[in-house]
C-alpha cells in the first residue's frame, strides 16, 4: 500500500500526532480550544443535571426533595458550574480560542504557551471547586452574600472559592493573549474596520476579563480572611460591613455579564449577513455598540442593590446608567433586522439558532428595563422575574448563541458536515422547551414567588409544574446535538473548504485547517461581510 | 390560577401602573421585532422572486434614529420609575412605627405597646405603617408582594420601610434575600385589620409593659441612666427631647436623631461623636442584643414626647 506523504506543512491539526500526550502538551490553539470544548460539554451538562433535579423538586409545593439542605447546595451548584465554568468560558474561550488567529490569518495566538497554562489553571479552578461541590457541597448561592457566606455557611466554601480563584487567572491570561494577539497579529490589509464584528466582541470582551477579574480575586480573598481567620472586612460583627461585599462583588459580577452576552452578540453578527447573503447593516454601530457596552458595563453594578440599603442617590444614578447600557444592545437587534431586509435569506441551523437568539435576547432585554425602572425593582427583586430574566439573557442568549456557533463552525473545526435536518428540529426544539420553562417563571414573579425557595405556597403550584415540563423538553433538546454531532465525528460527510458561502479568513484553509492554519498568509483587501450586490453575478465583480 | 396579583396598599397603585406601563412598552417593541423577522423571512427567503430594489445607502440616517428613540424612551422610564421611588422613599411622620427584628429563621416582630408576635404581623388599615428593621445574623429580607414593598434586612443597622395597607385580609410575607438552610421557611402572614379589630388585637396580645417602658429598665440596668439622666451631669448630653431632632456633631456636620442614628450612637459611639462633648462612651456592641436595642430606642423616643408635652 502506497502512501501520499503531504508536505509537513499541509497536515490538518487533527491528524497531527494522536498520542494523548499530543494533546495535552499542545500550544496548537485550535487543539486547547477542542480540550476547552471537551471540558465546559461536561461542565455543562454537570450544572444541567443540577437544574434537573432543581425543576424536579419544584413539581410540589412542600418540595420533591426531602430536605432544603440539599435543595439549597443543588442551586449553589448549579449557579456556580454553570457562570464559572460554562458560561464565561464558552463562546470567548472556545469557539474564539479556534477562530481568532483563523479570521486574523494569523498562525496561532500571540502566546501559545500561555493559552496552554490557561487551560490547565482553568481544569485546576473546576477540580477545586469539583471536589468541594462532590465533598459535601456549599449553600452559599453563586453568589457568595455575606456574611452568610463567611461565618454562617456550612461546607467548603473555601475551597470552592479558591478553585474560582484560580480559574479567574485563566480568564485574564485568555484575554491579555486575545488583546496582543488581535493588535500584533492581523494578516496583511486586516485593517481594524474590516474585522469581523466577532473579533472586536472578543476583543470588548478580554478587556472586561483583563480589568474585572482582579475584583473578583481581591474580593475573594478578603471573604476567605473573614472565613479562614476571622478577619473583619464584611461581617458586622467583626466589624465589617456586608454591603461591601456586595458593591466589590458586582463590581465584577456586572461587567462578567457582559463576558458571557458580547461574544454571542459576536455570533450572531457573524451568521446573519452569511445567512441573508448581505452584508451587515451599521457595521461601525454594531462595532462601537460592543466597544460601549464594554465600558458602560463597569458603571452599573448598583442596580443589584436597589433594596439592599445603598443610599437613594446611588440607586437613582445607577438606575439611570442601567438604561444606558441597554441603547447599545438595542442598536444592534435593529441593525440585524436591518441586515435582514432585502436579503436572501436561509434556514440553514446557524441560522434558526441565530433567529432564536434574536428573540429570546430581545425578551431578556425588555425584561430587563422592568428590573431597572426603581419602582418595579422593588416588586420584582429576587423574585422568579429576575430569575427569567436572566436565564433568557443566558440561556435563550448566550446558550442559543454557542450553539448557532458550534453549528456554523462545526465544520470547520472538525472537517464533518452534522445531520442538517436534526439540528434544525433541535434548534426548533429548544426554543420551544426554552420558553415553556422560563416563560411562566415571570409570571410566578410577578406574583411574588420568591426565588431560592424549596418549598413555596401552593398556589404558584401550576404555573412551576408547566416549567418544569418545559424542562424536560429543554434537555432533551439538548442531548440530540450531543448525540448528532458526536455521530458526525465518525460518520459525516466530509466538509468543504466554505460549506456556507462566508467571506472571513477562516473560509479560506480547509476543513479541519492546517496545523499551521494558512500555508500562505492571506492579503486581505475588502471587509468582510462586502457579499456581491444582488442581481451581480460573482464572476461581474 | 390566577394571574394578577391583588394590591392591598394605596402605596403600590402606581408601581402597578407603571409595571403596566412597561409592559405596553415591551409588547410593542418584541411585537415590531418579531413581526418583522416574520416579515423578512417569508418576503427576502433566498429563493423568492421579489424585487429588492436599491439598497438604502444611508445608514446612519437609520442609526441616528432608532438610537435617539430608544434613549428618549428608556429616559422616560427612568424618570418614572424614579419619581415613584423617590416619593415613596420618605416615611410620613404620623406613621405608626413597627420593630422587626430577623434571625435564622423568623421574624419577630414588637408593637409599641409591647405586643410581641413571630412570623405574623397585625396591622390597622389605612394607617402608614412604618417598620424599622435589622437582623442578628445574615441579610434578610421583608418582601410582601400585596404591598408591592421589599427591603433587605441587614446586620448591625437599621432599615425602614414603609406602606399604607387598603385592604383588610391576610397576605404573604417571604424573606426574599437567600439566608441559610430554612430560607423558605421564613415566611409568615400580615393581617391588616379594621381599627375596631386592631384594637381589639392589642388588647387581647398581651403586652403588658410597653416597649418603652421595658426600654427604662434596660436604660438603668446597662448604665446609660448614670451620664445621660439626671440632670447636672456634664459628661453627656441628655436625651430628653433628642429624637427627631437636629444634633451638632463635633466634625461640623449635623445629623437627625433618627431610630439609625441612636442605634449606632450605641453601637459605635465614637463613629458620631456630639459637638463639645468627649468621646468617652464605650461602644455596646457585642454586650446589648438586637431585641434590648429595640427597646432602648423606644424609650428613647418617647423621651421626646415627654419635653414636647
Amino acid at each position: 500500500m502506497s502512501q501520499i506523504v503531504l508536505p509537513q506543512s499541509q497536515i490538518s491539526y487533527l491528524s497531527d500526532g494522536v498520542s494523548l500526550r499530543s494533546w495535552l502538551l499542545t500550544t496548537d490553539h485550535k487543539r486547547i480550544a477542542i480540550l476547552y470544548m471537551i471540558s465546559i460539554t461536561f461542565f455543562f451538562f454537570l450544572g444541567g443535571s443540577a437544574a434537573a433535579l432543581i425543576r424536579y423538586n419544584l413539581l410540589v409545593p412542600q418540595g420533591m426533595i426531602q430536605s432544603a439542605e440539599t435543595y439549597n447546595r443543588l442551586f449553589t451548584m448549579h449557579g456556580i458550574i454553570m457562570v464559572w465554568f460554562f458560561l464565561v468560558p464558552a463562546v470567548p474561550v472556545t469557539i474564539g480560542n479556534f477562530m481568532l488567529p483563523l479570521m486574523l490569518g494569523a498562525r496561532d495566538l500571540a502566546f501559545p504557551k500561555l493559552n496552554l497554562i490557561s487551560w490547565y489553571l482553568f481544569m485546576a479552578g473546576g477540580a477545586c471547586a469539583l471536589y468541594a461541590l462532590f465533598s459535601g457541597g456549599i449553600d452559599t448561592g453563586w453568589t457568595f452574600y455575606t456574611p452568610l457566606s463567611s461565618n454562617y455557611a456550612q461546607g467548603h466554601v473555601a475551597a470552592v472559592v479558591i478553585g474560582i480563584f484560580i480559574s479567574g487567572f485563566s480568564s485574564i491570561a485568555t484575554g491579555l493573549n486575545f488583546i496582543v494577539t488581535i493588535h500584533r497579529l492581523r494578516a496583511p490589509g486586516l485593517t481594524w474596520y474590516r474585522l469581523p464584528v466577532f473579533v472586536w466582541s472578543l476583543y470588548s470582551t478580554s478587556v472586561i476579563f483583563v480589568l474585572a477579574t482582579p475584583v473578583l480575586a481581591i474580593t475573594l480573598i478578603l471573604l476567605l480572611f473573614e472565613t479562614l481567620f476571622h478577619v473583619g472586612v464584611f461581617d458586622p460583627r467583626l466589624g465589617g460591613d456586608p454591603l461591601l461585599f456586595q458593591h466589590l462583588f458586582w463590581f465584577y459580577s456586572h461587567p462578567a455579564v457582559y463576558i458571557m452576552i458580547l461574544p454571542g452578540l459576536g455570533v450572531v453578527s457573524e451568521i446573519i449577513p452569511v445567512f441573508a447573503r448581505k452584508e451587515l447593516f451599521g457595521y461601525k454601530f454594531v462595532v462601537w455598540a460592543s466597544v460601549s457596552i464594554a465600558v458602560i458595563a463597569f458603571f452599573v453594578w448598583g442596580h443589584h442593590m436597589f433594596v439592599s440599603g445603598q443610599s437613594l442617590f446611588a440607586s437613582v444614578t445607577f438606575s439611570l446608567l442601567s438604561y444606558f447600557v441597554a441603547v447599545p444592545s438595542a442598536i444592534k437587534v435593529f441593525n440585524w433586522l436591518g441586515t435582514l431586509h432585502k436579503g436572501h435569506i436561509r434556514f440553514d441551523a446557524p441560522m434558526i439558532y441565530a433567529f432564536g437568539f434574536i428573540g429570546l435576547f430581545t425578551m431578556g432585554g425588555l425584561t430587563g428595563l422592568f428590573l431597572a425602572a426603581l419602582a418595579a425593582d422593588v416588586e420584582l427583586h429576587d423574585t422568579y422575574f429576575v430569575v427569567a430574566h436572566f436565564h433568557y439573557i443566558m440561556v435563550g442568549g448566550m446558550v442559543s448563541a454557542y450553539f448557532a456557533a458550534l453549528h456554523y463552525w462545526w465544520p470547520k473545526m472538525t472537517g464533518k458536515m452534522y445531520p442538517e435536518m436534526l439540528a434544525r428540529a433541535a434548534a426548533l426544539l429548544m426554543f420551544l422547551g426554552f420558553n415553556v420553562t422560563f416563560f411562566p417563571q415571570f409570571i410566578l414573579g410577578y406574583l411574588g414567588m420568591p426565588r431560592r425557595y424549596h418549598a413555596y405556597p401552593p398556589e404558584f403550584q401550576v404555573l412551576n409544574v408547566l416549567s418544569s415540563a418545559g424542562a424536560t423538553i429543554l434537555a432533551a433538546a439538548y442531548l440530540m446535538p450531543l448525540v448528532y454531532l458526536t455521530f458526525s465525528l465518525f460518520r459525516g460527510d466530509r466538509a468543504p473548504a466554505n460549506p456556507w458561502g462566508g467571506l472571513g479568513l477562516e473560509w479560506q484553509t480547509p476543513s479541519p485547517p492546517f496545523t499551521i492554519n494558512f500555508v500562505v498568509t492571506p492579503v486581505v483587501t475588502k471587509g468582510p461581510y462586502e457579499f456581491p450586490k444582488p442581481g451581480i453575478e460573482p464572476s461581474d465583480v | 390560577m390566577r394571574l394578577t396579583l391583588p394590591l392591598a396598599a394605596s402605596t403600590g397603585a402606581q408601581t402597578d401602573l407603571l409595571l403596566l406601563g412597561l409592559l405596553a412598552v415591551s409588547l410593542a417593541v418584541l411585537g415590531l421585532v418579531f413581526w418583522l423577522m416574520l416579515v423578512y423571512a417569508i418576503r427576502y427567503r433566498h429563493n423568492s422572486p421579489v424585487d429588492r430594489g436599491a439598497l438604502a445607502e444611508k445608514s446612519f440616517r437609520f442609526e441616528i434614529s432608532w438610537t435617539v428613540a430608544t434613549l428618549v424612551i428608556f429616559f422616560g422610564l427612568f424618570i418614572w420609575g424614579s419619581t415613584i421611588y423617590v416619593r415613596l422613599y420618605q416615611p410620613p411622620a404620623n406613621a405608626l412605627k413597627v420593630y422587626v427584628v430577623a434571625k435564622q429563621w423568623m421574624w419577630k416582630i414588637e408593637h409599641a405597646g409591647g405586643q410581641r408576635e413571630i412570623n405574623a404581623l397585625h396591622i390597622p388599615v389605612d394607617t402608614p405603617i412604618e417598620l424599622i428593621m435589622t437582623s442578628e445574623d445574615v441579610i434578610h429580607d421583608f418582601f410582601v408582594p400585596a404591598f408591592r414593598v421589599k427591603r433587605d434586612v441587614l446586620p448591625g443597622q437599621y432599615e425602614t420601610m414603609w406602606f399604607r395597607p387598603d385592604r383588610i385580609g391576610t397576605y404573604h410575607l417571604f424573606c426574599s434575600q437567600f439566608c441559610g438552610t430554612a430560607h423558605s421557611n421564613m415566611i409568615g402572614d400580615v393581617v391588616v385589620m379594621s381599627a375596631q379589630d386592631y384594637a381589639g388585637w392589642l388588647t387581647t396580645s398581651g403586652g403588658g409593659k410597653t416597649l418603652a417602658a421595658q426600654g427604662k429598665g434596660l436604660f438603668i440596668r446597662y448604665g446609660c441612666a448614670g451620664c445621660h439622666l439626671g440632670g447636672g451631669t456634664v459628661r453627656a448630653p441628655s436625651l430628653v427631647g433628642l429624637y427627631g431632632s437636629p444634633v451638632p456633631l463635633s466634625d461640623g456636620s449635623t445629623a437627625i436623631a433618627d431610630d439609625r442614628y441612636i442605634r449606632d450612637s450605641i453601637m459605635q459611639p465614637k463613629s458620631q461623636v456630639v459637638a463639645s462633648y468627649e468621646p468617652i462612651m464605650p461602644s455596646f456592641a457585642n454586650v446589648i442584643g438586637e431585641d434590648d436595642l429595640v427597646r432602648l430606642v423606644a424609650y428613647i423616643h418617647s423621651l421626646a414626647a415627654e419635653k414636647h408635652g
